[in-house]
């Protein structure tokens, strides 16, 4: 056991902050909340990772023959701890950096990795993931979406929902059912579908926060390519497994600094606000609800750590990222409800830090629905972890 | 950077498990729990003779100069056989007269803790309860070349077994750390039960017992820092065995989800079950990465090290009480039954829990160092 970084680790870190220091755009000052600032926010948001990209650190955990570095997971988790410390904007293309670019790499013929792969990471085509339909939340493999083979091409019919990003995307990965006949999991094949093809729509849905973040997505009719199935066909539950794992996968550690930063500024507010005349800071009841906000989050990290260690060893996601999952999201409920007790009557004001805390409360409560609700995760770990007998 | 036991950290505490099985099945803790002292020579030998009671102690002084990871490693396994007995209380003490004995005194205590031959416990807190060892005011006044030590002192651990109790006292100026032998004239070691009967608790009174000037350990600020750290190592060694209880009624609980059958299957098929089963999981876990990190920092010195015993003590604190909560109520009727071995662990972590400072006590440590120290 030893948690200092070894001098490789080091080294990579130090090139990645002299990196970070001199490419870094000033924050978006503008809003998000009209179409037109949105498109302007998203091309400053491309315009970055084009940046990023070129600085060959688009996607560092990518082989390197795919544009990657080929980074063990240390550095993975040293690169976002550095990326939010920096406070660079986000990758826009998150979810092909992430979820589907990897799942390229692994599913993916020659031709589609040569086709797919550098547009992801240039940001030059952004990808959704569209698994979830109204019917088909927690259990996805009871999707609906039909594709009926004609030729060279599959017409697609059907719905997906809770698509994020959709009304930026130029792609989306498509989970659809090729075989009405076969047991749930057997029929369904994944499909690259072009977001421009005749006959998909949208719908924005706008979230209890306001703001919207992700759509209804409608496919009437469209034709897509047999040559854009990725992996076999009847067998894309195996590539979207691939995807669910690199989902929970998510290292953690970009969401540590986010949390850290937040109760950073909480504290600064704490000594503020007062409570009976004195400093909110000093007040019994908010100081061990500070603190318990501390340690958790140290927990957090240290969770994540460990998942790390694990991980670079055996080289696979595994279960345990439900723990990492459920942690998270529950932990910043409990914080934002910390913060609102911390703040009074403040606390509700949108004015107060930019509409920070008020939308931080309200938000967190997508938190432990998103990337799998908790009682999901909780069945997880309760069947492949502790083995205990599967309950549907 | 690797947060995880090395192969031979691993395999230390495979052998302490194995060892432990072995020597300490419940029913023998159930037998120790029934005696006065909880203590068992022949045990007590076992651990020694693995090296388990000088594993921190310098190897001039009979030790295995290891870390506290390693101490941690063991420690947990302790904690998941429910071991009886003054192994904590030993540690305790051993570790404040490594930090702050003489060469000499060294010599006199820790070569006989290593061998096995000596006990030791410390008696800090009065009847205030206050863990702050600044708080002591038994009275220690000097009397020639001797100090006469007055007063009383509470939940001193194992203390009737001990062969030495360490002291801490106040001259009206100064806090004192002195050594005071068992059976000394004017000491009176009682009995007071507690929730946790394998490990005992005493109410210790001292009516004018003398220990020579010569023998103090230790004083005034650079005692209260030993203190400190002492208390450090022992924290940390306490959290490790709570992780090694939770880790041991998660494995019951789930074993007996698989195994009992309600309304013709398994209870663990049914989610509500399932779900407190994941959260046990998710605490002990938790624990696990917040033990093992509190070893390493105070092992290596590192700036983070105070925050990151309070951090595992008070998660730990929380943590081991939920996971009992969660598990008895998971095994039912059985679980509430003296003959079920749920209690033993049950009763440990309460106890465990109080000890070295609860989770609003190492809050309030937090508190203090994060809250108080903040400047962003």
């Amino acid at each position: 056991m030893d948690l200092n970084l070894t001098p490789e680790e080091q080294q990579f870190s130090d090139e990645l902050r002299a990196w970070l220091k001199d490419n870094v755009p000033p924050p978006w000052e503008g809003s998000n909340d009209n179409e037109e600032e949105s498109h302007a926010y998203f091309n400053y948001l491309r315009d970055w990772q084009r940046k990023v990209f070129e600085g060959g650190w688009a996607a560092i955990s990518w082989p390197k023959a795919y544009g990657g570095r080929g980074a063990s997971v240390i550095q993975q988790a040293i690169f976002q701890e550095e990326w939010a410390r920096a406070n660079a904007p986000m990758l826009v293309n998150g979810l092909g950096l992430a979820l589907i670019g990897p799942t390229i790499i692994v599913h993916g013929t020659e031709e589609q990795r040569a086709r797919f792969l550098p547009r992801i990471l240039s940001a030059e085509e952004i990808w959704c993931q569209g698994f979830s339909e109204p019917n088909a939340g927690s259990d996805v493999a009871a999707l609906g979406t039909k594709a009926v083979l004609d030729g060279d091409h599959f017409v697609v019919n059907g719905q997906k929902i809770w698509t994020s990003i959709a009304h930026f995307s130029d792609w989306i990965l498509l989970l659809v059912r090729t075989d009405a006949n076969a047991a749930k999991h057997k029929g369904i094949t994944a499909l690259l579908v072009d977001m421009h093809s005749e006959g998909v729509s949208l719908r924005p849905l706008r979230q209890l926060t306001g703001e919207s973040g992700f759509n209804e997505v409608f496919f009437t009719n469209v034709r897509v390519p047999v040559s854009n199935v990725l992996g076999k066909i009847n067998e894309g539950w195996t590539t979207a497994i691939t995807t669910l794992m690199n989902e929970r996968a998510n290292l953690g550690t970009s969401i540590y600094v986010a949390y850290k930063r937040n109760l950073d500024a909480l504290l600064e507010r704490a000594k503020v606000t007062t409570r009976f005349s004195r400093p909110a800071a000093e007040d019994p009841v908010i100081r061990q609800k500070l603190a318990q906000a501390y340690l958790e989050l140290e927990i957090f990290r240290l969770n994540t750590y460990r998942s790390l260690s694990k991980l670079a060893k055996t080289k696979v996601p595994g279960p345990e990222g439900s723990i990492s999952k459920i942690f998270w999201s529950e932990f910043n409920q409990r914080f934002q409800q910390t913060a609102m007790e911390t703040l009074g009557p403040w606390g509700q004001l949108k004015e107060l830090d930019d509409n920070r805390w008020v939308y931080g409360y309200l938000r967190t409560r997508g938190n432990t629905i998103e990337a799998g609700t908790s009682e999901i995760q909780r069945n997880i770990l309760a069947e492949r972890v502790l083995g205990l007998p599967k309950s549907y | 950077m690797d947060f995880d036991l090395t192969k031979a950290q691993k395999l230390l505490q495979e052998s302490a498990r194995t060892l432990l099985a072995r020597e300490c099945p419940h029913e023998r803790v159930r037998e120790l729990m029934e005696t006065e002292t909880a203590f068992d020579e022949k045990l007590w030998q076992s651990i020694a003779e693995q090296g388990w009671t000088g594993l921190l102690i310098p190897e001039e002084y009979g030790g295995l100069s290891l870390s506290l990871v390693e101490m941690a490693a063991v420690v947990e396994e302790m904690g998941r056989a429910c071991l009886p007995g003054p192994f904590i209380s030993t540690l305790w003490a051993s570790a404040l007269i490594d930090v702050v004995g003489s060469a000499e005194q060294k010599k006199k205590y820790l070569e006989p803790i290593s061998a096995g031959d000596t006990k030791a416990t410390i008696a800090l807190i009065e009847q205030s309860a206050d863990w702050d060892a600044a708080s002591a005011r038994m009275r220690a006044d000097r009397e020639g070349n001797h100090y006469r030590l007055n007063g009383r002192k509470e939940f001193v651990t194992d203390a009737a077994i001990a062969d030495v109790i360490i002291c801490v006292a106040w001259d009206g100026k100064e806090i004192f750390i002195l050594p005071v032998k068992q059976g000394a004239h004017g000491l009176t070691v009682t009995a007071t039960p507690g929730i946790d009967a394998t490990r005992k608790l005493y109410r210790v009174d001292f009516e004018g017992v003398l220990v020579p000037a010569s023998e103090v350990l230790g004083t005034g600020g650079r005692a209260l820092e030993a203190i400190d750290r002492a208390t450090s190592v022992a924290t940390v060694a306490l959290s490790a065995e709570m992780l090694g209880g939770m880790q041991w009624t998660l494995d019951t609980t789930v074993e007996y989800a698989k195994t009992r059958q309600q309304f013709g299957r398994p209870i663990g098929i049914y989610q509500a079950v399932q779900h407190m089963c994941a959260d046990m999981l998710l605490m002990t876990e938790s624990a696990r990465s917040a033990v093992y990190y509190a070893a390493w920092t105070v092992s290596e010195n590192d700036p983070q090290a105070r925050h990151a015993v309070s951090i595992a003590k008070a998660y730990c604190s929380d943590a081991a009480r939920e996971v009992g909560n969660r598990g008895i109520q998971a095994h039912g009727g059985i679980g509430f039954t003296w003959e079920h071995d749920l209690h033993l662990y049950y009763k440990r972590a309460k106890g465990s829990e109080i000890m070295f400072g609860d989770a609003n006590f190492h809050r309030e440590q937090l508190a203090k160092l994060v809250v108080d120290e903040h400047t962003d």
